[in-house]
Order: C-alpha cells, then sequence, then structure tokens
C-alpha cells in the first residue's frame, strides 16, 4: 500500500495520466472475452453520460432529475431517424445531440429559474412528461414495446461496426474526445464561473454575472454530451425503450455520479464502471440489485463523502504533502 | 445627476410592510451612513437598489439611469458593487481564485496578486476561504467589491461581528477608497459610522426618520431616544 501511495504521489511529465487512461483504455479489450468487452462498452457510454451530468451535479450545483431524458430522446432520435432510412452514423449524431441540446433550452428556460429541492422536483416532473409521451405516442416511439431491431450504421464510418471490437474502438475515441473536452471546458474561464454559482449564484450576480444564461449554458452543455451517449448506447443495444427515459434511469446516473466522485471528472467514469459491473454481477444472483445499491451509496456517504475517485485524489495529495514535509 | 435616487418605494413581505413610500437620494462621491433599528429595512432597501428585491412600487435610478427593471447583474455592470451583511463569498476556492472570479467578469487586465499586494491579507492568499477567521472573511467580502473598482459601492455592516482590531482594519480599507466612489454604508458601529460618513440617514419601520451631517445627528432628540439611545441600552 505504501509503495503504491508512494508511486501516485511521485513527479510525473505532463500528460501521464492522461497516456496512462488512453493506453489503459486501448488494451483492455485484450484482456477480457466478448462479454467484458460488452461491458467495458458500456462502462464508457455511461461514463459520457455520467460526466455530463457532473457539469450539472459537481460543477454547477444543480441536481437535475431527469437527465435519462437527455440520454433518451436522443436515442430515440437516433432510432426513428433509422426506421425512416438513416443508416449514416454522423446524421444520426448530429440529429440526436441538436433534438437533446435543444430541448434542453427549451426545459432550462422553464426550470432554470428555480433552485435546490424545486428544481429537482420539476426536473423530475418534466423527465416523467417525456417518458409519458414516449410510451403514449405509439405511431412514432413503439410505445411500451420500444424500437427493436436497430443495427449499426452502415456509412460514415471507416470500418464495419456490426465488430464490436471495431465499435469499442470507436465508443472510446468519443470518450477521449469528451474527457478532453470537459477537462477543457471546467479549466476555462466559463468552466471557473459555474463553479463560481456552485459556490455563491447571489455573489456572482453582484459580481455582474448572468448566472441565468451561465446556468442554460451548463444546461445544455450537459444536455449535449448526453446526447453523445445516447446515439452510442442505442447503436450498441439495438434497442430504445421508454424505460431508458425513466426516472429510475436519471437516478442511476445521479448515483453513477455521486458514488464516482461529484466535482471529477473521472469520478463520474469510475461510478458509472462500479455500479455497471456491480449491477451485472448481483443481479445474475438476486434480483434485488437495488438494495445493494443502496447498501453500497451508505457505505459511501458513510467513508467516501467525495465518492470513490474524491478518495484516492485524497491519498494522491495526502502523500504529496507528506512527501512536502520531509523535504 | 445623483449616484442614486430611490423614489417612492414600498415593500411588503405579506402583511408586513417593510419599506414606506421610502425616498432618498445620494449624491456622486457622497460617503453616506444609514442607521437604524435592527429589521427597519436596511438590508431591504440594499437589495431592492441592486435588485435582488423587487419593489411593490416605486423606481430606482442609479446614475440617472432608471434600472427598476433591470436585473442585479445589469445594474453590477453599472457600476455598483455590494457586500453583504452575512459573509457570502465562494468558501471553497482560494482567496486568490476568489478575487480571480471577480476580475474574469470585469475582463479586467489587472492580475489577482498584484491586487492582493496591496491589502493585509496578501499573505493568506492561497487559503481556502472557509479556513479564514471570521474577520479575514469579513475582509474579503470588502476585498471583492472593491476589485471591481465601481463607482459606487453598497456596505452592509461590513464590521459586523469582529473585533476592534479588525473593525480599524476595515475602516482604513474602505477609507483608502478614491474619493469620487460613492459608499453608502450601513452601520450599527457608530465609531464607525462617524469616522466615514459625511451624512447620515436615520431609518425607523421602513421610512427615513431624519437625514443630516454628523453633529446633526448626534444631537438631534428623537434619533437619540430611537437609535443612539436603543443602542447604548443594548451595549450594557
Ligand atoms: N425575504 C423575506 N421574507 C420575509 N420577510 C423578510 C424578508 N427579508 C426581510 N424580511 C423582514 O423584513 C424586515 C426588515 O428586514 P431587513 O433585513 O431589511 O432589516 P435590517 O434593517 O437590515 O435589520 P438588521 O439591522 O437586523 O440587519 C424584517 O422584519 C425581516 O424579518
Ligand atoms: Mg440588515
Amino acid at each position: 500500500m505504501n509503495l503504491i501511495r508512494k508511486f501516485i504521489s511521485c513527479q510525473k511529465p505532463p500528460g501521464f495520466w492522461w497516456g496512462v487512461i488512453t493506453v489503459t483504455l486501448l488494451l483492455l479489450p485484450f484482456g477480457t472475452n466478448s462479454y467484458g468487452l460488452s461491458l467495458l462498452t458500456q462502462a464508457l457510454i455511461f461514463g459520457i453520460l455520467a460526466m455530463g451530468l457532473d457539469i450539472l451535479i459537481g460543477y454547477t450545483g444543480q441536481v437535475s432529475f431527469n437527465h435519462a431524458t437527455f440520454f433518451g430522446v436522443s436515442a430515440y432520435t437516433t432510432g426513428i431517424l433509422f426506421y425512416g432510412g438513416c443508416k449514416n452514423f454522423w446524421l444520426a449524431l448530429g440529429s440526436g445531440i441538436a433534438v437533446s441540446v435543444v430541448l434542453a433550452i427549451v426545459l432550462g428556460l422553464l426550470v432554470l429559474r428555480s433552485g435546490g429541492p424545486y428544481f429537482l422536483m420539476i426536473t423530475l416532473a418534466f423527465g416523467q412528461m417525456i417518458f409519458a409521451l414516449a410510451w403514449r405516442w405509439r405511431s412514432l416511439t413503439g410505445g411500451d414495446d420500444g424500437l427493436p431491431g436497430i443495427a449499426r450504421p452502415e456509412s460514415g464510418l471507416p470500418a464495419a461496426m456490426e465488430n464490436n471490437l471495431y465499435f469499442y474502438y470507436l465508443v472510446l475515441i468519443f470518450f477521449l474526445a469528451v474527457l478532453l473536452a470537459l477537462w477543457k471546458f471546467v479549466h476555462s474561464p466559463l468552466g471557473r464561473s459555474i463553479v463560481g454559482i456552485k459556490e455563491s449564484e447571489s455573489r456572482m450576480q453582484a459580481l455582474g454575472y448572468n448566472t441565468f444564461g451561465l446556468k442554460l449554458m451548463a444546461y445544455a452543455l450537459a444536455a449535449g454530451v448526453s446526447g453523445l451517449a445516447g446515439v452510442l448506447y442505442v447503436y450498441f443495444t439495438g434497442f430504445i425503450s421508454p424505460q431508458e427515459l425513466n426516472w429510475t434511469m436519471s437516478g442511476l446516473i445521479i448515483l453513477m455520479v455521486i458514488i464516482g466522485g461529484a466535482g471529477t471528472l473521472l469520478g463520474p467514469v469510475i461510478g458509472a464502471a462500479v455500479i455497471l459491473v456491480l449491477q451485472n454481477l448481483i443481479s445474475s444472483y438476486t434480483d434485488r440489485w437495488p438494495l445493494f445499491m443502496g447498501i453500497i451509496f451508505v457505505l459511501c456517504v458513510m467513508y467516501a463523502r467525495n465518492g470513490i475517485f474524491g478518495y484516492f485524489l485524497k491519498l494522491y495529495k495526502g502523500g504529496k504533502n507528506h512527501e512536502g514535509n520531509r523535504s | 445627476m445623483k449616484a442614486i435616487e430611490v423614489k417612492d418605494i414600498t415593500k411588503k413581505y405579506g402583511g408586513l410592510k417593510v419599506l414606506r413610500h421610502l425616498s432618498l437620494s445620494i449624491a456622486p462621491g457622497e460617503r453616506r451612513a444609514i442607521i437604524g433599528p435592527n429589521g427597519t429595512g436596511k438590508t431591504t432597501l440594499f437589495n431592492i437598489i441592486t435588485g435582488v428585491t423587487k419593489p411593490d412600487s416605486g423606481k430606482i435610478y442609479v446614475f440617472g439611469k432608471n434600472v427598476t427593471r433591470l436585473s442585479p447583474y445589469h445594474r453590477a455592470r453599472l457600476g455598483l458593487a455590494r457586500t453583504f451583511q452575512r459573509n457570502n463569498l465562494f468558501f471553497n476556492l482560494s482567496l486568490l481564485d476568489n478575487i480571480n472570479l471577480a476580475l474574469q467578469v470585469n475582463r479586467s487586465q489587472l492580475k489577482a496578486k498584484d491586487f492582493l499586494e496591496n491589502w493585509a491579507l496578501y499573505h493568506r492568499k492561497n487559503v481556502k476561504v472557509k479556513e479564514l477567521s471570521y474577520g479575514e472573511q469579513r475582509q474579503v467580502e470588502l476585498l471583492l467589491a472593491l476589485v471591481q473598482s465601481p463607482r459606487l459601492m453598497l456596505l452592509d455592516e461590513p464590521t459586523a461581528g469582529v473585533s476592534q482590531g479588525e473593525s480599524r482594519v476595515i475602516t482604513e480599507m474602505i477609507q483608502r477608497l478614491p474619493r469620487e466612489v460613492t459608499v453608502v454604508i450601513i452601520e450599527h458601529d457608530m465609531e464607525v459610522v462617524f469616522n466615514l460618513a459625511d451624512r447620515i440617514t436615520v431609518l425607523n419601520r421602513g421610512q427615513v426618520l431624519y437625514e443630516g451631517n454628523r453633529e446633526e445627528v448626534r444631537t438631534h432628540p428623537t434619533v437619540k431616544d430611537i437609535y443612539l439611545g436603543a443602542a447604548e441600552e443594548e451595549d450594557i
């Protein structure tokens, strides 16, 4: 343990962790079977989704309870386009993200005026409205049957995506792109100002910040990122149903963010991976996996307030200070 | 042109009339204190001037511009800065990053470090604001307004709850402001008031009870009764 601590806390060249992450994710598929590969792909997709939500929860300080909406409508958009004969990846991707972002701006104009628990309740209500809409609008969405049989895109990409390994690398490219883009974003002036809103919105206004505009921007950004995840998800599973729009899904994404570590980018990704793995492990033994989810959540709240990643980050920084004291 | 003109403002919270047809005007460059008993509507008046609270009726002008319908951030951009009665800071950020956020929105070329160099808290610049002492946080409250280089500053009890020594530090910070900056200060500590203010407005029950210079206020019989007397009793 001490050796590990020493290793993670010693000085490393810039970009070191980026290299580690990239190489690990590039090589991981070779250590697993097809089941593992499928889990990995899902983890990255949900990782993107959770990073998107974390922009709201961890950075802007807004606990939005309808994040599944943006994920779901984008997945539906892709499915509906597919049924309409669109086989092009980029067209589906662009439309999915665009629909999510536009919906977020419209919803945002309505919900972002309220804060705290009201915001949570209103977003939940809107999310359930969209859920009900997908359920009822059978001619477009297939109702509770959903839209089955959505094939991977046939055009726009250099390789055949029916191959799961290729698809994994496609998802990986998007994952790394989102991670890098959000990294740049949270370290930009805009990113710092949304953290200011989390700290004190009224002070931000007193300083001259248009906090409503900033919150709307963050909401749209989070929705766009989730829209991207939605398109990848529907191509991955080939199926979309109202369940992906339901509040249980929104709750699951919130758990991923909080268990992994809100306010960090990698935290939610780790949260997504941990929850997916556990969900798969536990649900093969029992139907009661939500119970276990609850237990893990409580453990996190008790022992790792800042999530799993926050816990390790603390070790890392603690190690650094330790070294500093000795020298 | 006045720095602030408050015209016939009324504000109710439920059945409670907090401000009643209140009018007030303050000239550019003036140092004005607003005093009055607890719960008399001083903070509410600041919130209405800065746009945080909407009045039920009446108008607000800042440097001749009708701002009654403008949002708080628009008013801030006109050069209106404020501090809060209860510390309202970016507690989980360092002092330096607190200042950075204030500079960033004003597209200021100034560096936070260079700004802080001029103030007593410089050596605490890398400390998270929540780890500063209460008195230091009170100074940050003021620094966040100072760094905006405003034309008009509203200070809501800047020395409330701090020690005598810290109160002096904060008073000196306010005195260092360029003379052309208009300062309105709500304050219970009469020593601070008499040190800083040219003119004093006494509020009582949401109305202006009296307005005058230091001497006039010090010797005014009703003011003594309602406010100065009451404050002295509180001290005992
Ligand atoms: N948001 C609100 N909702 C309901 N009542 C309020 C609200 N804000 C203030 N009040 C009431 O309005 C009255 C005036 O409050 P205000 O804070 O303006 O007084 P103040 O003069 O600043 O007092 P203090 O010297 O204690 O700071 C008080 O009775 C207060 O309880
Ligand atoms: Mg007050």
